[in-house]
């Protein structure tokens, strides 16, 4: 017909309009990297105890074992499901690495009894929603009463205590003077999630999924096992984050990491991870995660109480995504 | 053009809108369009998609306030800043999909947001079901108000929308695309019921993009294109031709650029395919270089064989072979690995990953070719990009624009674009040109035929018979999940197909 | 219709031969007696579950209920302890109740944030703020005046005042639900928003009533709980919003919206209630209960999920008659 053939056939199309800095320097990665530097500055004018490489290191354990779980969580959230159970996943690998340490396992068989019971928790959230299609957020609601639930029944008000000193150094062991083993791991696991995410053709599938599930399959991407394989690679995040956390604790409590669900929701949020699926990155989740970890440090310095803490974080969740949306309002 | 407005059932229009505007983020949607409602009459309002028959239907029914422009009732100036507004003022919508709710009964969904009400304000369930009941006889539906409209299928749904529309008691009935989900019989029942409206004295606002409805039951036309108002008029004093001339804005010459084909060796030969409750013995040979027309009712189960061809749901029964074997298809990796590809019907839901780049979608099925072992290589996916739009004529402003900025026929390009860069043997074509405009349907159409000149085989899913009979080699027809006759060369003729799809048997011309 | 039905004999079954299990261990479970305390200790999550079910059907979910009980509850606390008369009390309690949920509704009304951001946010704020107001102290029984602690246990025709109120509460909500426009745009808009909009229902704005009632009824609940345990502190009904979502869950009320009934609601709470005063008397550690509880709810929703069954049209004749 002739309405098209008039003209040529084949118009260049520019690969990009702005450029990938230009889009760098707009963006809410960049805006939380300065609210994350003014924060340590006010900190730093706060109190003097502050800027003490020793003291900051101390205080990256408010935020690191959070962080692993959510890199995981981020690109989970990314494809549009969610897991809350990841608490309860905590507690309830805790509570498998205090039964094989009172049968006498060595650390290494810890280590590892750590990493299956967060896969084998991670892999029973997949089953039930990649595998039978339910909701994530009703099952991942349900197997965090299952999974704490065990815990539960295992320990009941007691408690296992009396891990090998050799345990001790993955929650409190330095890698490099103020280096911590906890921060390496939030280094090394950054680095393996951005790369993954951002640079593997597995993370452009996640991205495809959240946006619209459907179109994905209809492409010939494995849908289901892919959301199959982020619950199992968040299940084992949550198991590293519980060998970390009860290294550092000493001892396993079935209340062990009760909230860290929220903060770990917050973490992602924050870091500019749309709930909604789709959209996100891991440096936005790196530095969200720092924000805060500051945060919780300076209002600490400063002698306030914990629970005045998680008010902070709650609002700090509602807010990052009110303002951007009351800002549009206003200027409309 | 526009004509001196005297007619049947003359009379002041019941509802008018003059110089009525309406913008969105950098699109001018309507453009200071009018429209008149007569009482007792039905006004068909076409126009390509895209020039804005939707957004007045969203006007006119309290969804949208209009940036300028008035809207009056029997003469009196009003507004609908709600859809409430608009209901109270007698104007009722019914939509192209049967949308109302499945928990609620047959009664509360045709009394939602109007119910009588009793006692401390309560519902008066007794008067609403037996008020409900009243209005299904007088449209000659045979429902229970009572009963729950999950338990309801597709056409029963349909007479409850309709209902509802009448149980406001609206002089204004609009009803967009009412025919596209339902069968021949429940089209001609739904004839019978515009005729009783406009008994009843009603005004109809009639969209619909099958001309020949248009010329059936219409008694005026309103024009628009790209969002303005170009004329209205009498149906009698107009033909198709003139119609479409102003809604496309220039005169239509030859719409199909079939080519004649070289029809080489099989490319694909399905045999005895069948499904538990959605098809059953599906069996034909497609070549190279063949167009494949599958013709049918819609939900005949053309859509539920392709998706099967293409993995998404798997035959009971039935093989099929391609070049390098004879195979059942599983998953839609194994049919791409065949070299089968689908372009489906639902763009929105199925083919446009919206959120994502334009380069991004076009090379989600081809990642295995473009990263390097699971790694992305950004430069080899732009190259592919870039070859696969521009061949297709995209129109965008750059590559890694979001997909869902597009309109929905360049939309459409991306999809084909991301189906032909995994270099396909077999590409199946679901209603390739549904609701897109008509410079892209025939850049679609060029395409296609250039496509099968290169020695690509191609299925065409369409409804369309014009587009059936221009584009097609052969042309198989289905009717309820199976094929009921396939036709070539001079036998493809309209009343051919449309006989074989509606199960009307040859009684030797009468 | 037969379906919803089934889903609500299957869960009535299930209690009944969940009893029949308890009274082959322990008869005395099942006298009216105990019956009766087990009805009214699961009166409060019965109430919640009504709120979070009128949430759930608009598509929303409410994570602060817990929160906002335990807040309203402190409030209603140190009110007695100033003094203040407990009617003025009550209608306190329930317009701040109402006020909290009404803050989560014009968060997701206004703002369009996702309900389950907000309400883990708010869920924490509204914790946060007891702390605020007590510095974390307790009110001990000793600091309540006895009419406020007697008021929910005073016996009537039988029954405590609080199972009573459940039941003025569980009647209201059915007729509200089914009797009301407001009861059945809950429905309209959870179970087709966009149609919903073009019958004159706005989405955003019935979230926000559902929301407030929601609230309304965790503050009235809040005053029963201090009342009836006699304590107030930060951390009551701690994790009850769980129990809470559990209960409609198990209830058969879809998670995605639109789908639910009363009954329903009020029978996966009983069900909770009577595993949670099961399990001592059977001699099984309540350390059990949340485990019991987690499995209940992946029970439930692959129960619901199949419920739900095919979508697909049936295109063949002969299968459609099949069917």
């Amino acid at each position: 017909m002739s309405v098209t053939s008039e003209e040529p056939r084949g118009r260049q199309i520019p690969d990009r309009l702005t450029s990938p800095l230009r889009k760098a320097l707009s963006s809410w990665e960049l805006l939380l990297f300065g609210v994350a530097v003014a924060i340590f500055i006010a900190n730093s004018f706060a109190s003097p105890w502050f800027l003490d490489p020793w003291n900051l290191s101390d205080a990256s354990f408010n935020f690191t074992e959070k962080a692993l779980i959510a890199f995981a969580m981020a690109m989970l959230i990314i494809a549009g499901d969610i897991d809350l159970s990841v608490a309860s996943i905590i507690a309830l690998t805790s509570t498998m690495m205090g039964l094989a340490m009172m049968a006498g396992a060595p650390m290494p068989v810890l280590v590892l009894v750590g990493l299956v019971t967060g896969l084998v928790c991670g892999a029973f959230n997949g089953l039930l929603v990649a595998g039978f299609g339910l909701p994530s957020i009703v099952v991942t609601i349900g197997t965090m009463s299952l999974f704490r639930g065990i815990s539960y029944i295992v320990l009941g008000d007691g408690a296992f205590t009396g891990y090998p000193a050799s345990f001790a150094y993955f929650g409190q062991g330095y890698v490099w003077w103020v280096i911590t083993f906890e921060l390496f791991l939030f280094a090394l696991f950054a680095v393996i999630f951005g790369v993954l995410l951002h640079k593997t053709s597995f993370g452009r599938a996640v991205y495809a999924i959240g946006n619209n599930a459907t179109a994905a399959r209809f492409s010939g991407i494995r849908v289901n096992r892919i959301r199959f394989i982020l619950f199992l690679q968040t299940g084992l995040m949550s198991g590293i984050a519980a060998i970390c956390l009860t290294s550092r604790l000493g001892s396993t409590r079935p209340s062990i990491a009760t909230g860290f669900e929220l903060e770990v929701v917050t973490m992602v949020v924050l870091g500019g991870v749309s709930i909604l699926g789709g959209s996100g990155s891991i440096p936005g989740v790196v530095i969200a995660a720092l924000v805060m970890g500051l945060v919780t440090f300076g209002l600490g310095l400063l002698n306030v109480p914990g629970i005045v803490m998680s008010i902070i974080i709650g609002a700090l969740l509602i807010g990052v995504i009110a303002l951007p949306r009351l800002w549009s309002m206003w200027r409309r | 053009m526009q004509a001196e407005l005297n007619g049947p059932g003359d009379g002041a229009p019941v509802l008018s809108l003059r110089g009525i505007s309406k913008s969105f983020p950098g699109v001018r949607a309507l453009n200071a369009v009018q429209l008149d409602l007569y009482p007792g009459q039905v006004t068909a309002l076409v126009g390509e998609n895209g020039a804005g028959k939707s957004t007045i239907v969203k006007i006119l029914t309290g969804i949208y306030q209009p940036d300028e422009g008035t809207i009056a009732v029997r003469g009196a100036e009003t507004r609908f800043p709600t859809a409430q507004a608009a209901g109270e003022a007698g104007v009722t919508a019914i939509h192209q999909e049967t949308v109302l709710f499945d928990e609620l009964t047959v009664a509360e969904n045709i009394f939602i947001g109007h119910a009588p009400r009793g006692r401390f304000g309560l519902i008066d369930k007794r008067r609403m079901e037996r008020e409900a009941a009243e209005i299904l006889a007088s449209i000659g539906a045979d429902l229970s108000p009572r009963v729950r409209l999950r338990d309801l299928g597709i056409a029963s749904k349909h007479l409850v929308a309709i209902a509802r529309a009448l149980s406001i008691d609206a002089s204004v009935v609009i009803m967009d695309e009412p025919t596209a989900a339902l069968s021949h019989k429940e089209i001609h029942e739904l004839y019978d019921l515009v005729a009783k409206l406009k008994a009843q004295g009603k005004a109809i606002l009639f969209i619909s993009h099958k001309f020949d409805e248009i010329f059936r039951i219409a008694d005026r036309w309103t024009v628009f294109r790209d969002g303005q108002f170009v004329g209205e008029g009498l149906m009698g004093e107009v033909d198709e031709g003139r119609l479409v001339q102003m809604m496309v804005g220039r005169e239509v010459d030859q719409i199909y650029p079939k080519r004649p084909a070289r029809i080489g060796a099989p490319a694909l030969t399905v045999a005895g395919y069948s499904h538990p409750t959605e098809f059953e013995d599906i069996t034909f040979t497609l070549h190279e270089g063949e167009i494949l027309g599958f013709y049918g009712l819609v939900g005949a189960g053309r859509s539920e064989v392709m998706q099967a061809l293409f993995g998404i749901t798997r035959p009971s029964k039935g093989a099929c072979r391609t070049g390098d074997g004879i195979r059942v298809i599983r998953s839609t990796a194994e049919a791409i690995d065949a070299g089968i590809v689908y372009v489906p019907e639902d763009r929105g839901r199925q083919g446009a990953v919206r959120g994502l780049p334009i380069f991004q979608n076009v090379t989600l099925p081809s990642l295995s070719r473009t990263s390097k072992s699971g790694f992305l290589r950004l430069a080899e996916e732009f190259t592919l990009a870039r070859e696969y739009t521009q061949r297709l004529d995209l129109r965008a402003a750059s590559l890694d624009q979001d997909l869902g900025l597009l309109s929905g026929g360049n939309q459409q390009k991306v999809v084909i674009a991301k189906w032909l860069a995994t270099k396909p043997k077999v590409i199946i074509l679901d209603e390739p040109t549904k609701g897109i405009d008509i410079g892209s349907k025939a850049a679609v159409h060029d395409f296609m035929s250039e496509l099968a000149a290169e020695g690509l085989a191609v299925i065409m899913v369409s409804s369309e018979i014009p587009e059936v009979l221009g584009m097609s080699d052969r042309v198989i027809v289905m009717r309820e999940g199976r094929i009921a006759a396939e036709f070539a060369g001079e036998m493809m003729t309209p009343e051919n197909l449309v006989r074989a799809a509606a199960g009307i048997r040859e009684r030797n011309a009468a | 219709m037969s379906l919803l039905k089934s889903r609500e004999t299957v869960l009535g079954l299930a209690i009944l031969l969940l009893l029949a299990l308890i009274y082959s261990r322990f008869p005395g479970f099942v006298r009216p007696a105990s019956l009766a305390r087990v009805l009214t200790d699961t009166s409060p999550l019965i109430i919640l579950a009504l709120g979070q079910m009128a949430v759930i059907l608009t598509k929303c979910i409410d994570l602060s209920m817990a929160a906002n009980l335990a807040l309203c509850g402190m409030v209603a606390g140190l009110m007695n302890m100033a003094g203040v008369p407990l009617p003025l009390i009550l209608l306190a309690v329930i317009a701040l109740g109402a006020a909290l949920g009404a803050f989560n509704g014009i968060l997701v009304w206004k703002l369009n944030i996702p309900s389950i951001v907000v309400t883990l946010g708010t869920m924490t704020i509204y914790r946060g703020i007891i702390f605020l107001l007590t510095d974390g102290r307790w009110i001990n029984a000793h600091q309540m005046s006895a009419g406020f602690k007697a008021f929910p246990r005073t016996v009537y025709l039988g029954l405590p005042v609080m199972t009573w109120i459940m039941i003025v509460i569980v009647a209201g909500f059915a007729v509200l639900i089914y009797r009301t426009p407001l009861g059945r745009a809950f429905f309209a808009v959870g179970g087709n928003p966009h149609a919903a909009v073009y019958t004159g229902i706005s989405v955003g704005r019935t979230q926000f009533w559902a929301f407030t009632l929601a609230g309304a009824l965790a503050g009235l609940t809040g005053y029963l709980w201090v009342a009836r345990y006699s304590v107030a502190y930060v951390d009551i009904a701690a994790g009850f919003e769980l129990d809470v979502v559990a209960a409609c869950v198990i209830g058969g009320i879809a998670i995605a919206g639109g789908a639910g009934s009363v009954a329903g609601a009020v029978m996966g709470a009983l069900f909770l209630g009577i595993v949670k005063n099961a399990l001592p008397v059977v001699g099984i550690s309540p350390f059990w209960q949340m485990a019991i509880s987690g499995t209940a709810i992946l029970v439930a929703i692959a129960f619901n999920a199949r419920g739900q069954g095919q979508q697909g049209r049936i295109i063949l004749k002969k299968a459609e008659q099949r069917e």
